[in-house]
């Protein structure tokens, strides 16, 4: 670029995909996208929607830490990290917009709470603010990309050739996720007395929604040879949190189990009351103007 | 001794060659410096925060995702610009208490609100556009790791910029409400954009040092003046006008003549009567003082490791 004008890159012609440009076409660009024989299109648009809606609602509570973050460098991780998620996210919701005849903003902005798949995980309050703190935000990123990352590296053998991809891609942005987090719980717990004691409490905030990330639901059954069975992943990631937390110097807590709603949660559609705030924020803007182009 | 070492300082910098860190320099040359880095790199941290007060809101994913990147490289500008005042002697911590206490300032345009989204354009537009003439001279600015710091920041000033403007153009290509909204938003930052520059010559201060020194390279009312100039243009393509009732080329010149800001609301808003002025400090000191607790946890948890490490 010239420095005596900052201007004249403006008019140009080239306004094609000069920003993130779609951010997927790129990515997954010679991917076969037709539906494998045999697969269940409905049941495969669900646990898109499952998948994605994680990474979207987790993403969007993460951003909450812009401009708060202890430490600039730390402000850019998050960044970073909530990036990463909103990428799978997008290409998640376009998958399943494939089947649907949705595309990916009508997917995160025009469905109402009782459409979102994700786990309670991903959209609990965890700070900044009232919700939590930054250890109970590192206790969440934690647990969230250990058990994300085991996912993922199953799914790479998804008979969906466009799952396997999305896989084979997030596989490396959250292996970087989880060894932020583990270095983070090692710190925070080792640190100082304050530290150690937020570290432990930040745990204790997120454990109850352990469990639900590991209940096998009637969608992943289905897709045999398309979806990963969560609860084939608990043994994995217990031992991974185990020995971070070992290693931290922390302890395991031991409630794990949120009761469900008349046997209904997230991946029915079934939140927490901090879900419907958080569309509301997340939405309102596209939902006041119908018709707008952004 | 001290005389030979003053004259190789004003030989280099006449030359148009680099200072180093390493590198005698006066006081202060170095005091300016510091106090004029630091003040950039405020900007970028509190910068922002009008932007970032829209991703929890962007309208579409692929918008969200522009503007949290857009957002995080002000953090990475902030970082870079940091880290030339530590190689002046400066401490990023007394800096940002600086900041926090009111005794260093930063730009005055984050002090506006954001009211629509079409201000995240507007701001990328003519915000950064502003920002990229201030800061283009300073490229070629005496002290080596400014300068280099400012064509890292200039580049991605510049990004910002395009993508500023193509959300504008694609508001613009929609619905009446959302180019209503456009033309709103450039109502509003017009004036703040043009009081980026500085108060007029006539009433600057330090301005000739600076240029003697290659600190600074333009004065506020040219570079004031490139800028008009250079959007006017980009309005007509954008479909949008500036409140300026005297804007008009001026054929003589071979520029344009333009009205001058509300130079009484611009030294209230500095002197911290703008409608955020208290919010982007108050914000800014929480998050500080929210992550203290972080930042000794790091400290400490490295100083046992070291132990050990020396113990081994
Ligand atoms: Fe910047
Ligand atoms: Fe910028």
């Amino acid at each position: 670029m010239s420095f005596d004008n900052a201007y004249e890159s403006l008019l140009g012609g080239e306004d094609a995909h000069w920003a993130f440009g779609t951010g997927f076409s790129e990515a997954l660009s010679g991917v076969n996208r037709e539906f494998p024989a045999g697969v269940d299109r409905e049941a495969l648009a669900a646990y898109c929607l499952m998948l994605g809606d994680d990474a979207l609602i987790f993403s969007q509570r993460l951003s909450e830490w812009c401009s708060r973050a202890p430490e600039l460098e730390e402000d850019i991780a998050l960044a970073n990290i909530a990036l990463d998620l909103l990428g799978q996210a997008r290409m998640l919701l376009t998958r399943a917009g494939e089947v649907l005849g949705r595309d990916e903003d009508a997917l995160a902005y025009l469905r109402d709470e009782r459409e979102f798949r994700n786990v309670h995980l991903a959209e609990i309050d965890c700070g900044p603010g009232p919700g939590g703190d930054f250890a109970a935000t590192i206790a969440r990123l934690l647990v969230f990309s250990s058990w994300r990352l085991a996912l993922f590296s199953r799914l790479r053998g998804s008979a969906d050739p466009v799952l396997a991809a999305i896989a084979e891609k997030g596989l490396k942005e959250l292996a970087y996720h989880r060894d932020h987090a583990a270095q983070w719980t090692v710190r925070l717990g080792d640190g100082t007395d304050e530290s150690h004691r937020r570290m432990q409490a930040g745990l204790e905030r997120v454990w109850p929604f352990v469990d639900e990330l590991f209940a096998t639901h009637a969608v992943e059954v289905t897709l045999t040879g398309v979806a990963v069975d969560p609860a084939s992943l608990r043994s994995e990631v217990d031992g991974v949190l185990e020995a971070v937390l070992n290693a931290a110097g922390l302890t395991r807590p031991t409630d794990t189990r949120a009761a469900r709603v008349a046997g209904m949660a997230g991946r029915d559609g079934v939140h927490t009351e901090a879900m419907g705030y958080l569309l509301a924020e997340m939405q309102h803007l596209h939902r006041s103007l119908p018709g707008a182009v952004w | 001794m001290a005389d030979d070492l003053e004259r190789r300082f004003e030989r280099t910098v006449q030359s148009e060659a680099r200072i180093e860190p390493r590198d005698w320099m006066p006081d202060g040359y170095r005091k300016t410096l510091i106090r004029q880095i630091a003040q950039h790199a405020h900007s970028e941290i509190i910068g922002m925060q009008p932007e970032g007060n829209w991703i929890s809101r962007a309208p579409s994913l692929r918008r969200k995702a522009i503007l949290l990147a857009k957002v995080q490289d002000e953090a990475g500008h902030g970082l870079y610009l940091y880290s030339a005042t530590e190689t002046l002697g400066a401490d990023r911590e007394d800096l940002t208490l600086k900041l926090i206490e009111g005794r260093q300032k930063y730009s005055s345009i984050f002090n506006y609100p954001t009211l629509t989204f079409a201000d995240v354009g507007v701001i990328g537009w003519l915000v950064d556009g502003a920002a990229i003439c201030n800061q283009v001279p300073l490229c070629r600015t005496s002290y080596g790791p400014y300068a280099r710091a400012m064509i890292r920041i200039c580049k991605e000033e510049s990004f910002h910029q395009r993508q500023g403007y193509e959300l504008l153009m694609t508001m613009m290509r929609g619905t009446q409400q959302q180019r209503d909204m456009v033309q709103d938003s450039v109502n509003r930052w017009w004036w703040p954009s043009l009081m980026m520059f500085g108060p007029p010559d006539a009433e600057s201060t330090n301005t000739e040092q600076s240029m003697a020194w290659r600190i600074k390279r333009d004065t506020n009312d040219e570079l004031r003046q490139k800028f008009v100039n250079m959007s006017m243009p980009q309005a007509e393509a954008l479909g949008v006008t500036f409140p300026d009732p005297e804007l008009r080329w001026n054929d003589e010149r071979g520029e344009y003549d333009f009205g001058q800001p509300d130079w009484d609301e611009f030294w209230q808003v500095v002197k911290g009567g703008g409608v955020c002025n208290e919010q982007r400090i108050a914000h800014r000191r929480k998050a500080h003082e929210d992550g203290a607790w972080v930042r000794e946890a790091a400290v400490a948890h490295a100083a046992k490791h070291a132990r050990k490490e020396g113990a081994a």
